[in-house]
């Protein structure tokens, strides 16, 4: 139990390593890296052990909770504490794991950057939030989270702030996602009142599965935490901020894609499933269609499309992420809890390793694009196997990691009473095959297109790319060949609630074949198109309609166009400009004008009052000294006569007012 | 009550201005000498307010301490009554702190003309009056001390000022004496209508006990409002603000924005409401939509600003406006949320100031326009404005978050008999705000700090961070991540008396509502 119950090591670890990092780091042999390296290192060790002890407890498995006081207000108490459960540990283990990796990674990716002290401080920090988000036991600690995990996503994104593209796409980020946050603030003080006052997510629940939260407050809850949702998961049509948060060095974008940062919108619905469960109808037959399940489908498809028109090898891969994330919201809106929350932990490997395998590619021929890279296979081996590993197992080869858990998705919305998102997840996973074939073929295949003599990663990067490979073929077979190990150890039960949430479906060899015949098709067709030369080559030159339909996809659905000149510059310029045009000229013309009438009333007041006790000493002097003197003159001029002048007669006149009215 | 408790807060209130009367004896030429004495008179009565904080019983916040009821103006029985409870402890703290930190950051940085010693005394005397403002319970000490504060800050403003003083500094002055006069009059009125009496303490029961007429409470608070809502300052009555401060010399803003602007809200909770509840109740609605229209406002008016500290101060707008939102629920969360958030902004925007002055300094404007690269010129600098420019925009795990955050929570909830769908429609525009804080914060931050200096500051040599600013700052940095980690360090002291507070209404919402 010791490591269960101190579980709050795991993000405090990493938390301590920032501020050592950030004051001391530069003192340090390994300017930083060390701290952190050796405190994630440590917290992935303990991530370990919890999880081994998790799996050793007798079933049926109870969370374990600690918790202190955080502070008392109101009538309440609220708790910070550790909320540890069969999901909680798995993304313990796997957000210690990809970080660790990163770290790792980046001593080679960064090496030499301006501020490598720093870069390893963020990450710390990084790690620290997310990790405090995972063991969150009330919304209000996982609003903490979540907000930093944010604020660090800034930072890092921002990394090279020296050019305004890159603190722009830090500042879009953060924009985007609190837009989305609105939702989640209000969703979680929503769910507060709901639940008599109380944070606790547990009890939430409870209160929404047995019916003690009302099933409206429940969908009013439960979209406004999808807002938040969207925003964080970059889910349609939030999510334009990822594919910009691309200028981040690459360590970042995988440890965003993979671990951080995005899943944390996953996980929340996964963790207060009770809310959304009952507060969207999910359940088996339940009409084929709800909010949460529409917004991942769109998802999936949207996201997929985008990345065929990509030519940045990081940005192919982050609408990837778009819809990958898609497919497990999807699985979530659809009940497929145990599916989606799968596919959150495989999809932590291949993508993890696609970026880091990018970002091998990018530092070797120094551009991100894959107009510049090309036969790149022979060059640099372990990149190329290890990106190959990454690219099948997103697509969904057979007995690849994202081959168990992409088919449990389809399985979950085929019986569970959602036929349309099976077709979406099958069309989808077409999709995810044929352009990750593209991506490869641009990379790995043809003549190099690039400049200088790219060579393959040293070693601290190399060795990630490898352990990545291994779980991306591996971390499937937790829950495959009938083997039943993740679904037991990770699953959605909420005390007190007899009530079955979660159905499994058993394996099905059909439903199997069939998504791993399309995802070869969709290997096929692409690779017929680009290896082969077949198929409608030249087609937007032909075409006036395929033309207008690539430059949609190019223009990214024009969403861009529509929050960046519709919505923000709208407030930015011409609402805040006249906003302030209000301010400086109504307003203050009022109170320029009473100024001006004030002034003239108190030089009356003060010229009969002068006239009569001060005998003209200070005649002519009045308000208008203060165009030319200093402050001093101004009391021998008779200011303070005129402050006593102001004060009543605005008193007498309000006087006046009390007396008229309550005579 | 022993010898030193008696006189502990008498001394936390008068030291600076004794301190003040004393270094007007000390010829112009010692500036070291002025520095030093001030620097004392202001340790001095910092020291006496943490020796009260150390004696303070927080087991019983609500109940006043330390408290002195001396005979002062028998003609019109007001009392020199003064104490502490745990609204006014924290308050005064972080006056008394300030008033030590603007000394310090002064020590280099005196603004022309330069005249260290008139300036000293100056903020010395604002010393007196903010203390003597927050300890006071008696209306016409109060008004004393709120009405004392105005004179330095004005001569401040007038002297040490931008090129536009003159407008800044009488704009303010006849601004917020237009509020005082009616805050007076209404002092007036609730001595000759509710009980003959100036005591704030006592008149929560005489009021009560004199059962007034609805319309003259209800104007009587209205006066009161007016008085507190243009130091707040509440929209419409901003415009005062965004002047002074552009012009206001750094250490001038520091003040008015860490601790002038909190008479106000301080005026709200502790006279206006515990006195005039049912009055508050009658006017928490529009209370409450000029507080969400200035959280939108303000955040409107950044975005239209050049000037990085004409952009704070519109950003105070809009701060305030969340402290009043939480005021206006008339509940217990809302009013202990506005406490947090009148500290958490005295903090954070106290610092921002300090830091658009230190960029003024070295940079000679403050256009954001031709501003960038700080991070690249003065690193440290350019990180303690990321820093707090994170902190102002509510991020958890600072102070910011726990005024903001709280008060968007109250107004789901508001006291019994207001409308839910009026301050629910609050409480969403208030979150949408959130977002434009976040806009124009980092919208800020990439003009000032990010991206490389333009060219005509290329070659200029920006010192990073001078002594004086490291220990000017590093109090506040501390406390702004130590609130915003463990809250209950603040919550637990103004809990107990946001419950006194609210406990007219408990009475008052009996009349309205059924329940309560």
């Amino acid at each position: 139990m010791f490591f269960l119950r101190n579980s709050w090591l795991i993000p405090a670890i990493p938390g301590a390593c920032f501020f050592l990092v950030l004051f001391f780091g530069k003192k340090m042999p390994g300017k930083g890296a060390d701290i952190g390296i050796a405190g994630v290192l440590i917290s992935f060790l303990l991530a370990v052990a919890t999880a081994v002890k998790w799996i050793s407890m007798s079933t049926p498995r109870h969370a374990v909770e600690r918790h202190v006081t955080w502070f008392k207000m109101g009538g309440i108490d609220v708790h910070a504490g550790t909320h540890i459960d069969g999901l909680a540990v798995m993304m313990l283990f796997i957000v210690t794991l990809i970080s660790l990796m990163v770290h790792v990674y980046s001593l080679g990716y960064m090496h030499g950057d301006r501020r490598f002290t720093y870069f390893y401080a963020a990450l710390a920090l990084f790690t620290a939030s997310m990790l405090m988000l995972v063991v969150a036991p009330n919304t209000l600690q996982l609003l903490v989270g979540w907000e930093l995990v944010g604020v660090c996503s800034f930072m890092l994104i921002g990394h090279w702030w020296e050019e305004e593209i890159n603190s722009a796409a830090a500042i879009k980020a953060f924009i985007t996602t609190r837009t989305g946050d609105v939702g989640l603030m209000l969703g979680i003080i929503t769910l507060f009142f709901a639940a008599g006052r109380n944070f606790d997510i547990a009890h939430l629940n409870r209160l929404a599965l047995t019916g003690g939260i009302s099933h409206h407050l429940l969908l009013v809850s439960g979209l406004l935490l999808l807002l938040g949702v969207v925003g964080k998961s970059a889910q349609f049509p939030l999510h334009v901020w990822l594919p910009d948060a691309m200028a981040g060095p690459t360590p970042v974008s995988a440890l965003i894609h993979a671990a951080t940062m995005v899943v944390a919108g996953v996980y929340l619905v996964a963790r207060v499933y009770g809310v959304f469960f009952a507060g969207f109808s999910i359940g088996p037959h339940a009409g084929g269609i709800n909010w949460v399940a529409a917004i991942g489908g769109i998802t999936v498809l949207i996201g997929a499309a985008l990345a065929f028109v990509q030519d940045d090898v990081k940005r192919v891969l982050a609408y990837s992420t778009i819809s990958q994330l898609g497919y497990m919201v999807m699985a979530l809106g659809v009940g497929a809890w145990t599916a989606g929350v799968f596919h959150l932990f495989t999809h932590a490997f291949f993508k993890a390793l696609l970026f880091l395998g990018s970002g091998s590619l990018i530092h070797a021929v120094h551009s991100n694009n894959m107009s510049d890279m090309g036969g790149l296979r022979k060059r640099m081996p372990t990149t190329f196997w290890t990106f190959i590993v990454g690219s099948l197992a997103l697509a969904g080869i057979f007995p690849l990691a994202g081959f168990w858990s992409k088919d449990e998705i389809l399985l979950g919305a085929q019986r569970g009473g959602y036929p349309a998102f099976f077709w979406v997840g099958l069309v989808g996973a077409f999709m995810t095959a044929a352009y990750m074939t593209r991506a490869c073929y641009l990379v790995f295949w043809g003549e190099y297109r690039g400049e200088g003599h790219p060579h393959e990663a040293p070693a601290t990067m190399a060795w990630p790319l490898r352990i990545l490979a291994v779980g991306s073929i591996a971390a499937g077979w937790l829950s495959a060949f009938g083997f039943h190990g993740f679904p037991s150890w990770v699953s959605f039960e909420v005390e007190g609630v007899t009530r079955e949430v979660v159905h499994e479906f058993a394996f099905s060899v059909p439903y199997a074949a069939a998504s791993l015949a399309v995802a070869f098709i969709g290997i096929g067709v692409a690779a017929g198109y680009y290896f082969r030369d077949l198929g409608p080559h030249g087609l937007t030159r032909r075409s006036s309609a395929a033309r207008a339909g690539y430059h949609f996809l190019e223009e990214k659905y024009f969403l861009d166009r529509l929050y960046i000149n519709g919505i923000i510059r709208s407030i930015q310029y011409p609402v805040a400009r006249a906003a302030y045009w209000i301010n400086q000229n109504v307003i203050d013309g009022v109170v320029n004008g009473a100024g001006f009438v004030s002034r003239m009333a108190a030089g009356f007041v003060y010229n009969i009052v002068d006239q009569k006790i001060v005998d003209g000493v200070v005649n002519g002097a009045g308000f208008t000294a203060e165009e030319s003197g200093g402050i001093l003159r101004y009391i021998q001029t008779g200011r303070v006569q005129q402050y006593a002048a102001v004060l009543f007669g605005a008193a007498a006149l309000f006087a006046l007012i009390l007396v008229l009215t309550t005579a | 009550m022993n010898f030193f408790d008696h006189w502990a807060l008498t001394g936390a209130i008068f030291v600076p201005v004794v301190g003040a009367a004393l270094l007007g004896l000390v010829p112009r030429r010692s500036e070291v000498a002025l520095k030093a004495g001030a620097l004392v008179a202001s340790l001095a009565s910092l020291a006496l307010v943490i020796y009260l904080m150390a004696g303070f019983d927080y087991g019983h916040s609500s109940r006043l301490q330390f408290v002195v009821n001396d005979r002062w103006i028998d003609v019109i029985h007001s009392h020199y009554h003064i104490g502490l409870d745990g609204i006014s402890l924290p308050l005064l703290a972080l006056s008394a702190l300030m008033t030590v930190l603007c000394i310090i950051y002064s020590w280099d940085h005196f603004p022309e003309p330069h005249n260290p010693k008139a300036f000293l005394i100056l903020i010395l005397v604002l010393g007196t009056g903010m203390n003597g403002t927050f300890g006071s319970l008696d209306l016409i000490l109060f008004f004393v001390f709120f009405e004392l504060v105005l004179l330095p800050m004005y001569f401040m403003i007038g002297v040490w000022g931008g090129p536009n003083r003159q407008y800044a500094a009488i704009k303010f002055f006849l601004f917020t004496l237009f509020g005082s006069a009616l805050m007076i009059l209404s002092f007036l009125a609730l001595y000759f209508k509710g009980g003959q009496t100036f005591d704030m303490i006592a008149l929560r029961h005489t009021v009560a006990a004199a059962s007034l007429p609805t319309a003259t409470a209800s104007l009587i608070f209205a006066g009161l409002f007016i008085g507190f809502a243009i130091k707040v300052p509440m929209f419409p009555f901003h415009t005062w603000l965004p002047d002074a401060h552009t012009e206001a010399p750094t250490v001038g803003s520091v003040i008015l924005a860490a601790i002038l602007l909190k008479l106000g809200t301080y005026g709200f909770v502790r006279i206006a409401i515990p006195i005039l509840p049912h009055a508050a109740h009658t006017w928490a609605p529009w209370i409450g939509l000029l507080a969400v229209i200035g959280i939108i406002y303000g955040a409107l008016g950044c975005l239209a600003q050049r000037d990085m500290k004409r952009l704070i101060a519109f950003s105070s707008v809009a701060h305030m406006g969340f402290v009043m939102l939480g005021i206006a629920t008339l509940t217990s969360f809302g009013i202990n949320a506005a406490v947090f958030g009148m500290v958490a902004h005295g903090l954070i925007t106290g610092m921002l100031f300090f830091i658009a002055g230190s960029v003024q300094e070295r940079y000679g404007t403050r256009d954001m326009s031709r501003l960038g690269g700080l991070l690249l010129q003065a690193p440290r600098l350019g990180w303690i404005l990321g820093f707090c420019a994170m902190a102002s925009l509510g991020l958890p795990g600072l102070a910011g978050f726990w005024g903001e955050f709280p008060a968007i929570l109250s107004a789901y909830d508001p006291a019994a008999g207001l409308s839910l769908v009026t301050f629910r429609v609050y409480m969403a525009v208030a979150a949408v705000g959130t977002v434009f804080a976040a806009g124009y914060l980092l919208w800020m931050l990439q003009r000032v700090a990010f991206g490389i200096p333009k060219t005509e500051f290329e070659h200029a040599h920006v010192h990073d961070l001078h002594v004086p600013e490291y220990l000017a700052w590093v109090p506040l940095l501390v406390l702004i991540v130590a609130l915003g980690v463990y809250p209950h360090l603040l919550f637990h002291i103004t809990d107990g008396a946001v419950k006194v507070v609210t406990s007219g209404l408990h009475t008052a919402a009996g009349g309205v509502a059924a329940g309560g």
